[in-house]
């Protein structure tokens, strides 16, 4: 069998999954939605089927995991996202449609050598620069929960630095690679454009308060900078200045402080001041309202979840419990509805997905193309933990999405490009001399 | 290179493995925790979702029933009351917001149909996966509403409680505490009740007096205290003691009951007199011939040392026994008691009106102590019906020691210290008891009855706090009405 045929097959499963996913949530909210809900089942699969047709041309011999994979970690997005608004699925699948667009574009565009990106490191850096300082910029920037990450045009609402975050990867596998050898030798001088580019970015992100990126773009900094050259002592200094940073960011902004102690102590007995209130109450009602909301929201779906559809996340009255379901909390709905079963399950494919990501780095021929595979997955991995590691208290939570699942085009959008790319490596890597 | 993205690989797989660990956690082990917080909304509207089972009376009126609103694709039964404050004590609430009390909280399984019979458990299963509500079970209670009322209207404006209990079933005809409340309050309007004030220094109306409030019994305990001698064969009725008007202890003396400044002095006197006339040096004496250890032992019989096991949630339940600074003695520690004084009903003795109803059932159960319960019947949707069974705890003494106990107890209505009780027609046996709570503090007083005494089919037990009369003249007529509308009921439908 072909990889491509394999892939098929399991595109054909995951059809079938999505179909009982949508068959589900209307069967539990009928006088809600509409019968039409499960066209968009069939409108998924034929998606998948035009970007399956596409990587049988580009990518035939490409790994046949990824894309399935990616398929059903959307859809699993899109069905809990309809779940919790039909109006924000019909967006959200727009941006899928964007993304497979984006995702076959990438494919053909760079069929024959993806590795030409290389010689554009330097503009790949600048536009990674340029995609996190747009939202700074008055008029189209736009802040979310005390962070300004959001650009808005028209109607139309985007976080360009979760395609900065690809192209910081394409600049620092490309860089860290041409100069491999010298870095090694650790001359200062050499390190000069790298620190210049990579530390405009983590100021941008830090006098955005965009907390979430700052931590992912240093962790994808070390990691890379790690496998180019070997040496354990630069991930060393980077964390002693990580820790030095964060303690001085801590000291100095107010913001950071809020989460830490939110991250610490959710939960008080006693009425305290409430931030940005005159008021006095318990925290769990105030600043760390929305963790512990969804906690319990996680702690309700137990062992085997409500089922899709049934969960609760409005109030009697009609309010919702939790504040930003659908995006950086949509691990909480969907650990209410699947429970412990469903989110372990979805937890396993991303696993899965790191490992045939790094699976690729290990196979491909070229230093650059280990470099971005491995930087790129590993980003990947870290995002998730980034998120999910904050929701379910394992660290300060920060606001970033959750790939594939959250709403939210960029993001989508940003992913398929990743799949594209660790599936041009793969097909170099596998392709028949 | 490939050895540093193995170590990357297996750190990023280290990453989503925590986050797996992290999600096990707060699904299995913390869960049951996160679900009791208070601002859990998510659980307490799920419950909310559930068409709760109405609670009945005996008569079938309708106690609580469900108040249904749809709002967001869903429906949410809401409580509502329609007598409100009349049956609050043994119905209790449940609301949104605050914790359930009452039935409503110890019934919740039959309210919720969760009371597991397979086909019933499968059923439930079988709705929560189709989505469908969960529809729970009726319960009707034995509660007499018209015992109920009279209850409640006796008790007046007083702070005080008055059980009835059917001496043969231990079914519950009435459940009266005051002050009470009104449960339709509690979700909205809680400040109504914590604005309600009495005639006793901490109202707390939403304690159940019934069955949590601890008083000092008096001399309704020497029902206890006569069966303990009668029923060990150390002493009988006609047992004769010598009373100067009051009873050496530990080299002091403990006078009679003074009602009017001076001690009643009764001379040569018989244990059936003293009771009639409740003479406490007699009972005194009784007390120490006994000893503390099987006194205490035959007031167990009789329920005391342990909650009583009626069907309320126990946090709202008390056990009767002595009291050392709040805390329960066990059987150990009975040396603690002192016997001249336990046997009249003071010292370190705590009792609440249920135990005393039950005291007074099982007297005129020919002995036999019955399981005291509300819950009569289950009625489930689709129209089966689960009759409760009555239960029997055991003998608390052999049914001569009944027999005359009852006999002793008909003397004090007819002719001692209980003649307020008299009902024309029926014989009345009762006991009363005018417990002190220190010099110049105000009584707190007792009636403890059961009638017809030839064949009793309702046993009762009035307390009232801070009272200047005794127990014969303010208890007394209260269980008196308690008792006629309980008889005036039953009379049709009783053999």
């Amino acid at each position: 069998m072909s990889a491509r045929t394999r892939e098929l097959l399991i595109l054909i499963l995951v059809g079938l999954i999505t179909a009982t996913g949508f068959a589900s949530v209307y069967i539990a909210r009928q006088n809600e939605i509409s019968p039409a809900s499960l066209s968009y089942a069939g409108f998924f699969f034929v998606l998948y089927l035009i970007a399956h047709v596409v990587a049988r041309v580009t990518v035939p011999d490409a790994d046949s995991y990824l894309l399935p994979m990616a398929a059903l970690l959307t859809a699993i997005g899109l069905t809990e996202i309809y779940r919790l608004g039909p109006n924000d699925a019909l967006r959200q699948g727009l941006w899928v449609v964007i993304g497979v667009a984006a995702f076959a574009g990438t494919l053909i565009a760079l069929r024959h050598d993806f590795r030409r990106l290389e010689s554009y490191k330097y503009l790949f850096g600048l536009s990674a620069l340029g995609l996190l300082f747009l939202p700074a910029l008055p008029k189209i920037g736009h802040s979310v929960n005390g962070a300004r990450l959001w650009v808005r045009i028209g109607s139309l609402q985007f976080q360009p630095g979760e395609l900065g975050k690809i192209a910081m990867i394409v600049f620092l596998a490309a860089y860290l690679h041409s100069k491999q050898e010298v870095l090694a030798q650790g001359r200062p001088k050499d390190f000069g454009p790298l620190l210049a580019i990579w530390g405009c970015a983590m100021l941008v992100l830090v006098a955005t308060h965009d907390l979430g990126s700052a931590l992912l773009f240093f962790g994808i900094f070390l990691a890379i900078l790690y496998l180019a050259t070997a040496r354990l002592l630069y991930v060393g200094v980077g964390l002693v200045l990580f820790l030095a940073g964060s303690a001085g960011v801590y000291e100095t902004t107010a913001h950071v402080r809020d989460r830490v102690t939110i991250w610490l102590h959710p939960w008080t007995t006693q009425a305290i001041p409430c931030p940005g209130h005159s008021i006095l109450m318990p925290r769990q009602e105030c600043a760390s309202y929305q963790l512990v909301k969804s906690l319990y929201s996680i702690a309700a779906g137990g062992f085997s979840g409500t089922g899709l559809g049934k969960g609760t996340f409005t109030l009697p009255g009609g309010g919702n419990l939790i504040p930003d379901l659908n995006t950086d909390f949509i691990f909480s709905a969907l650990a209410q509805e699947l429970g412990l079963v469903g989110i372990a399950a979805i937890l396993l494919v991303f696993m899965l997905f790191t490992v045939h990501g790094f699976r690729i780095a290990l196979v491909a021929g070229d230093g650059f193309s280990k470099l971005v595979c491995a930087g790129l997955t590993f980003g990947f991995a870290l995002q998730t933990f980034i998120i999910i590691g904050g929701i379910v208290r394992l660290i300060p939570l920060t606001g970033i999405t959750l790939p594939f699942i959250s709403y939210g085009g960029s993001s989508v959008v940003a992913n398929f490009i990743l799949l594209a790319v660790l599936m041009l490596v793969s097909q170099r890597a596998n392709e028949p001399a | 290179m490939n050895a540093r993205v193995r170590f990357l690989a297996l750190s990023s797989l280290v990453m989503l493995v925590a986050l797996i660990v992290a999600s096990t956690y707060w699904q299995a082990w913390a869960a049951p925790d996160l679900a009791n917080k208070n601002d859990n909304a998510i659980r307490q509207i799920s419950e909310f979702t559930i068409d709760r089972g109405r609670i009945l009376a005996a008569d079938g009126t309708v106690l609580a029933r469900n108040r249904v609103v749809h709002t967001n694709n869903r429906t949410y039964y809401y409580r509502r009351y329609p007598l409100g404050a009349l049956t609050a004590a043994a119905v209790g609430y449940a609301t949104q917001n605050r914790s359930r009390t009452g039935l409503e909280h110890s019934a919740s399984d039959y309210l919720t149909g969760a009371d597991q019979s397979l086909a019933g458990a499968l059923k439930q299963i079988g709705d929560r996966l189709l989505g469908s509500t969960i529809h729970g079970s009726d319960i009707r209670l034995s509660l007499n509403l018209a015992a109920q009322r009279v209850a409640m209207n006796a008790l007046g404006a007083n702070c005080g409680a008055a059980v009835a209990i059917e001496p043969s079933t231990g079914r519950v005809l009435e459940l009266a505490s005051k002050p009470s409340y009104n449960p339709n309050d509690v979700e909205s309007h809680y400040g109504r009740i914590s604005n309600i004030r009495a005639a006793c220094k901490s109202a707390s109306p939403l304690v159940d007096r019934a069955t949590q409030g601890l008083y000092p019994p008096g001399s309704s305990f020497k029902i206890v205290t006569a069966a303990a001698a009668l029923d060990s064969g150390k002493f009988t009725p006609e047992s004769i003691f010598h009373d100067p008007g009051y009873c050496t202890e530990y080299g002091q003396p403990v006078k009679n009951f003074a009602d009017l400044g001076r001690p009643e002095v009764f001379g040569t006197i018989t244990l059936f007199q003293a009771f009639e006339h409740s003479v406490n040096s007699v009972f005194c004496n009784v007390g120490k011939a006994l000893e503390i250890h099987p006194l205490m032992d035959y007031a167990r019989r009789f329920g005391f040392g342990v909650k009583p096991p009626i069907d309320l949630p126990s946090n709202s339940l008390q056990a009767s026994g002595l009291y050392l600074h709040g805390r329960l003695l066990g059987a150990n520690e009975d040396w603690r008691g002192d016997p001249g004084r336990v046997a009249f009903g003071q010292d370190k003795l705590l009792v609440t009106p249920l135990q005393m109803a039950m005291v007074a059932a099982t007297v005129a159960n020919g002995g036999v102590l019955m399981r005291p319960h509300l819950v009569d019947k289950v009625i489930r949707r689709d129209g089966t019906v689960d009759k409760i069974t009555p239960q029997e705890i055991g003998r608390a003494i052999k049914p001569e020691t009944a027999a005359e106990l009852t006999q002793m107890m008909e003397a004090v209505v007819s002719g001692g210290t209980g003649t307020a009780a008299q009902i024309a027609g029926v014989r009345v046996a009762g006991k009363t008891g005018t417990a002190e709570n220190g010099l110049g503090r105000p009584n707190t007083t007792w009636f403890v009855a059961f009638a017809p005494a030839d064949a009793p089919r309702v046993a009762v037990a009035v307390v009232l706090e801070n009272q200047s009369g005794t127990g014969g003249t303010t208890a007394a007529p209260i269980a008196r009405e308690i008792m006629q509308a309980i008889l005036a009921s039953t009379a049709n439908s009783n053999p």
